[in-house]
C-alpha cells in the first residue's frame, strides 16, 4: 500500500501488577476492508523485529493484494493448520505451533474470525486471548462493523448484515487501539484501482458496501469508537490507576455520558424523549427513560395509550424504558441514577403546583440535592416559542 | 371582643385561603377536567422527510372545527434482515425532527397534538400495525407524486377499502411543493 492513512492512536494503558506476565493487545482498527490495516500491522511487525525482537506472523490474510503480500516478506510465519471440515480443508491459526514457537511479538490478522471447528476455540479472538495469556504480545486487526454493539446500527446504515462479530469488551481490553483512517474518496479510488479486491469483484463491491454514503457513516462511528476509547482508558488510569482495577470494576464513569429523562404518560412526554435522544445521539451517549408511578396509580385510557405510544417511541429509538413505583420521586431517580451510572438527567417544565405542594422544593433542584456531579436539564417546551413566529 | 373577632375572622380567611389553593388550579384556569374534551382523532402519518403542506394545513382547519387532537405519526421501514422490533436510528434521525416540527407547529395553533411512531417493513405495514392498536377518527394523507416519498397509489386505495375511519386524500396539487421539513424546527434540536 502506498498511499498512507493517518493513524490515530490511543494512548496504551499504564500495566499494573497483575498485568505482568500478560502479553499486550494492539488493534488496528478500520472502517471498512482495503484502508490499511494489515499493511501498518505489518510495518510495525518490522519495525519491532528492526529493534531486536522476535516476531513472527500467527496468520495472515493477504485477500490476494500484492502490496500486502510485499510487506510481509522478511516476516517468519508459523504455518496455518490443515482443518478438515464437511469433506473440505480449510486452513486455520495454529494456536498451539504459536504457543510452541513462543515469540515475543506475533501477528494476527482479523480478530473477529469465526474458526472452522476443530480447533481450540470458535472465534479467533479467544485464541488471542491465549496467546496473551502467554505473556506474547499481540498485534491484531479489526473493522468496526465486527463490534457487537454497533452491528444493529451499521446493518441499518449499510443494509448488510455482518455475521462476523465479537463483544465490545475485547476491544476494550486492548492496551492500545489504532485508527486507520482513510477519507470514503480515498478508499474508493483504491478500490477502482484494484488495490482491495479483484477487478472481477469491484462492480459488486461498488454497487453494495463501498458506497460513499456508507463508508462516510462508517467513518464517523469508526472515529467516535476511539474517541470513546481514548475518552474511556483517559478516565480509567485517571480514576483507578491500575489495569486490574479498571478492568475489574463496572466502572459506569469509563463508559461515558449516560442520560436519564423523566416521563410520565401524556403526550408532552414523546417531545422531552425525542430532545433526550437528540442530545444522547450527539453525546454519542446511551438513554434510559424513567416513569416513577405512585402506588395504585389508576391510569385512565388516555394515559394507556400515551404509556403504550411512550414504548413504542422508546424501543424505535433503541432507549430504555424503566418503570418504577414510589411516592417519592426524587429519591426513585435518585436510586435509579446511580445504579445506571447516570450522568444527566432530563426533566420537562412542571405541571403548576396545586395547594400545599407549591410550598415544596422544585423537582431538579431536589434532584441536584440527591446526585451531586450530575447534570440536570429542563427541557424546554419549544412550541410555546414558536407561537409568535409561525404563519 | 373586637380583637377575638378580627383574629377569628383572620383565621377563617386564611383557611379559606387555603382550601381555594388546593381545590382551585393556578391562576383562575379551569382544569383539565373541566375543559371541553377534545373528541376526535385525526392521524396525520409520513414516511418521508417532509410532510405537504396542504395536508398539514388540511388537518389543522378540521381540528379547529372538530375540537380535535391531531397525532402525527412517523412510519418508520424496518429491513428484511432486522428484527420488527429493532431499533432505527438511522431512521429516527430524519423523522423525529420533523415529528417535532409538525408538534411545534400544530401546539403553536393552540390544538392538541400526540405524536406516534409506528414500525413495520413498509409504510403500509407500519401503519396497519397502528391502526390495530388505536381508534382513529379521520386520517389525511396526500396522494403524493412521488410515491417512494410516502403511501403509494395502492396503499392509498388499501386505506380506502380496510379502514374503518374517515380518509381525506388530498389529490396532487401545484402548491405541493410547498412542504414541512425538519428545516422548521424551532430553535436547534
Amino acid at each position: 500500500m502506498s498511499d498512507e492513512a493517518p493513524a490515530i492512536e490511543v494512548p496504551p494503558l499504564t500495566a499494573g501488577p497483575a498485568d505482568q506476565g500478560r502479553g499486550h493487545l494492539k488493534v488496528f482498527l478500520g472502517m471498512a476492508a482495503g484502508v490499511g490495516k494489515t499493511f501498518y500491522m505489518l510495518r510495525e511487525g518490522h519495525a519491532e523485529e528492526e529493534a531486536g525482537r522476535d516476531v513472527v506472523i500467527g496468520l495472515l490474510e493477504t485477500h490476494g493484494r500484492a502490496d500486502t503480500a510485499r510487506v510481509a516478506e522478511g516476516l517468519s510465519i508459523v504455518p496455518r493448520l490443515r482443518v478438515s471440515y464437511r469433506g473440505t480443508v480449510v486452513e486455520e491459526m495454529d494456536l498451539p505451533g504459536i504457543l510452541r514457537r513462543a515469540p515475543e511479538l506475533c501477528l494476527i490478522d482479523e480478530l473477529a474470525h469465526t474458526n472452522a471447528p476443530g480447533v481450540e476455540h470458535a472465534k479467533r479472538y479467544e485464541d488471542v486471548e491465549d496467546v496473551l495469556a502467554n505473556g506474547i504480545d499481540v498485534l491484531s486487526t479489526l473493522n468496526v462493523q465486527h463490534l457487537e454493539s454497533l452491528n444493529d446500527h451499521i446493518t441499518e446504515l449499510s443494509g448488510i448484515r455482518v455475521r462476523e462479530t465479537i463483544p465490545d469488551a475485547i476491544l476494550g481490553r486492548a492496551d492500545e487501539v489504532v485508527l486507520i483512517d482513510l477519507t470514503p474518496e480515498a478508499l474508493l479510488d483504491r478500490l477502482r484501482a484494484g488495490k482491495v479486491y479483484p477487478v472481477e469483484r469491484i462492480d459488486a463491491a461498488l454497487n453494495n458496501f463501498f458506497r460513499i454514503e456508507n463508508l462516510a457513516a462508517l467513518r464517523e462511528v469508526a472515529l467516535r469508537q476511539v474517541a470513546e476509547e481514548v475518552g474511556a482508558k483517559r478516565l480509567t488510569t485517571e480514576l483507578l490507576g491500575s489495569r486490574e482495577e479498571s478492568l475489574a470494576s463496572d466502572a459506569p464513569q469509563a463508559v461515558g455520558e449516560r442520560l436519564l429523562a423523566l416521563v410520565e404518560p401524556y403526550p408532552g412526554a414523546q417531545r422531552l424523549v425525542r430532545r433526550a435522544w437528540r442530545s444522547a445521539q450527539r453525546l454519542g451517549a446511551e438513554l434510559d427513560l424513567l416513569w416513577v408511578r405512585a402506588p395504585g396509580q389508576h391510569l385512565s385510557d388516555d394515559n394507556e395509550r400515551s404509556l403504550a405510544a411512550l414504548r413504542q417511541l422508546a424501543s424505535v429509538l433503541g432507549a430504555k424504558m424503566l418503570e418504577e413505583e414510589s411516592d417519592d420521586v426524587a429519591a426513585a431517580v435518585a436510586e435509579v441514577a446511580e445504579q445506571r451510572g447516570t450522568t444527566y438527567i432530563l426533566v420537562g417544565r412542571s405541571r403548576p403546583a396545586r395547594g400545599l405542594a407549591r410550598l415544596r422544593v422544585p423537582l431538579p433542584q431536589r434532584l441536584m440535592q440527591r446526585l451531586p456531579g450530575v447534570d440536570v436539564r429542563i427541557v424546554a417546551d419549544r412550541s410555546r416559542r414558536a407561537s409568535s413566529e409561525q404563519p | 371582643m373586637t380583637v377575638a373577632l378580627i383574629v377569628i375572622a383572620a383565621a377563617v380567611g386564611i383557611l379559606l385561603g387555603i382550601a381555594a389553593g388546593y381545590w382551585l388550579p393556578p391562576h383562575g384556569r379551569l382544569a383539565a377536567r373541566d375543559r371541553p374534551r377534545p373528541v376526535r382523532r385525526i392521524l396525520l402519518p409520513f414516511s418521508g422527510q417532509a410532510i405537504s403542506r396542504r395536508s398539514f394545513e388540511a388537518a389543522v382547519r378540521l381540528a379547529k372545527a372538530e375540537n380535535a387532537i391531531i397525532m402525527p405519526a412517523f412510519l418508520a421501514r424496518v429491513p428484511m434482515n432486522l428484527p420488527l422490533e429493532s431499533a432505527l436510528p438511522v431512521q429516527c434521525a430524519r423523522g423525529m425532527p420533523l415529528l417535532e416540527a409538525i408538534e411545534q407547529r400544530v401546539s403553536s395553533q393552540g390544538i392538541a397534538v400526540d405524536s406516534r411512531v409506528g414500525r413495520g417493513r413498509s409504510a403500509r405495514d407500519a401503519l396497519r400495525k397502528l391502526l390495530e392498536e388505536e381508534q382513529f377518527d379521520r386520517i389525511i394523507v396526500s396522494a403524493d407524486e412521488d410515491p417512494r416519498a410516502g403511501l403509494s397509489y395502492d396503499d392509498l386505495r388499501w386505506l380506502l377499502e380496510r379502514v374503518p375511519a374517515e380518509i381525506l386524500i388530498l389529490r396532487p396539487g401545484p402548491e405541493d411543493d410547498r412542504r414541512i421539513s425538519a428545516g422548521a424546527v424551532n430553535g436547534h434540536f
